[in-house]
């Protein structure tokens, strides 16, 4: 794969990174437990061979592609990206994958199509997080993104990180990296993409609607309604010395992506 | 020990890539777990007929106490780096947190007031004091439950343990009354 290129594009940071074993030890995957360290303990009851990955809705082209046709098709690029949780914990983590967009367009979206809708496996007997009776989440997990926001350079489908491939726990063997949105739009253990033209509902939104919006956008002016965003920890953090820093607007890709949202009321569409 | 498996932890780097909130975590929870424990002693006498967990009561609600001050120590610490203004921030703006600090401060007077010496001094007005420790158990699981993102698992688990304690002591003051 191509090395992450550096420039103006935010494709790289030069900010040190998360090491892999942290990033692969606090991980959030509903679907295998809510606690940190759950998806790294269950994740691997999971089964990611054979994968595929359906496209339907509004496409020219609907279909169903093989991962292994995946990993041929699409050259693969490394990015290092910053990853701020909604719960105000950050990392900094090297991807390897392809833009969405690449996919999107060979399926060929209609005119009508507006939105992209992702669903995550639900799978009872691999996941034990969605066997549990007191959890307030509709399974399978679903996200989604405006069309534009789909096809933007810096919206990626990983298929590794750290030069190797995706853990289980890291949402193995595909999933959506979308760097200025809060992690839980980036949707891991992809299973099918429908386009739309209606917004799709989608998990968190539909849980606490007044705490997690469509948009989810890194913002440190708009607080969750039960805590602040306006600093976050970036990890590995230690005792003494917490990490503790200021969040930056659109997790700072505001260069790149405040035009996606001109005009529009952020606070009122978190 | 737990708060010497954290210190071990501290020292190991066992705690994980966010040592401060796993710290706060277990301290908040083993406060939680002591606190009921400490209430589940008088039941447990008159039950049993035991008078032994009577002599562990005292320990139990310092215990509790204790894991209650470092949990608050450790948010002081590692969420606000001890700046007055952005603690007070906190207290105003996150609902969760004003409520887990008012149950702190409704323990600090029973934990003060845990001597001997102090037990005669207050002599009934004792009695009536200490029964903040159930308002105390009340915010502390409030505190827990608002926490919760999507699994209300845990909460529950401690909300019933709280339930049945206090539930057992107004049954049992009910039939006294009578």
């Amino acid at each position: 794969y191509a090395p992450a290129a550096k420039g103006p594009l935010g494709y790289y940071t030069d900010e040190a990174l998360t090491p892999r074993r942290d990033a692969a030890s606090y991980n959030n995957f509903y679907e295998f437990g809510t606690g940190k360290t759950d998806p790294a303990a269950y994740a691997h009851e999971m089964t990611v061979d054979p994968w595929s990955i359906e496209v339907d809705g509004e496409v020219a082209k609907p279909g169903k592609l093989h991962l292994e046709d995946i990993l041929s098709r699409y050259p693969l690029e490394e990015r290092i990206y910053r990853l701020r949780c909604v719960e105000a914990w950050s990392m900094v983590i090297p991807w390897v994958g392809f833009p969405l967009s690449a996919l999107l367009a060979e399926f060929q979206p209609t005119s009508k199509a507006r939105y992209v809708a992702f669903r995550t496996l639900y799978r009872k007997g691999e996941m034990r997080g969605t066997r549990s009776f007191t959890s307030s989440l509709d399974w399978p997990y679903r996200e989604g993104l405006r069309l534009d926001e789909a096809m933007h350079p810096l919206t990626l489908l990983a298929v590794g990180n750290y030069g190797k491939t995706l853990p289980n726990q890291h949402g193995a063997p595909l999933r959506l990296v979308v760097p200025w949105k809060y992690g839980y739009k980036s949707i891991k253990s992809i299973v099918r993409i429908t386009l739309t033209e209606k917004q799709p509902a989608t998990s968190w939104n539909m849980s606490q609607p007044r705490e997690y919006g469509f948009y989810s956008n890194v913002n440190p002016n708009v607080d969750h309604p039960r805590w602040s965003q306006k600093h976050e920890r970036r990890l590995p953090g230690s005792l003494f010395k917490p990490n503790r820093i200021e969040t930056l607007m659109f997790n700072g890709y505001e260069e790149q992506v405040a035009s996606l949202y001109a005009g529009m009321d952020l606070k009122k569409h978190y | 020990m737990p708060f010497a498996w954290l210190l071990y932890g501290a020292f190991a780097g066992g705690l994980g890539p966010d040592p401060a909130k796993t710290v706060i975590l277990q301290t908040g929870e083993w406060a939680l777990r002591f606190l009921l424990l400490t209430l589940a002693v008088s039941p447990l006498r008159r039950i049993s007929g035991w008078y032994w967990p009577m002599r562990l009561r005292r320990m139990l609600g310092l215990f509790a106490f204790f894991y209650a001050c470092v949990h608050l120590a450790s948010f002081c610490q590692f969420y606000t780096g001890w700046d007055a203004g952005r603690l007070l921030e906190e207290l105003a703006e996150r609902p969760y947190i004003t409520v887990g600090a008012l149950a702190w401060v409704l323990l600090l007077p029973l934990a003060i007031t845990s001597t001997h010496a102090m037990q005669r001094r207050l002599g009934r007005n004792w009695r009536r004091l200490h029964r903040l420790v159930y308002p105390a158990l009340l915010l502390a699981c409030v505190h827990l439950a608002w926490q919760v993102r999507s699994d209300y698992g845990e909460a529950l688990v401690y909300g019933v343990f709280a339930a049945l304690l206090l539930g057992y002591r107004w049954f049992a003051g009910r039939r006294s009354r009578q």
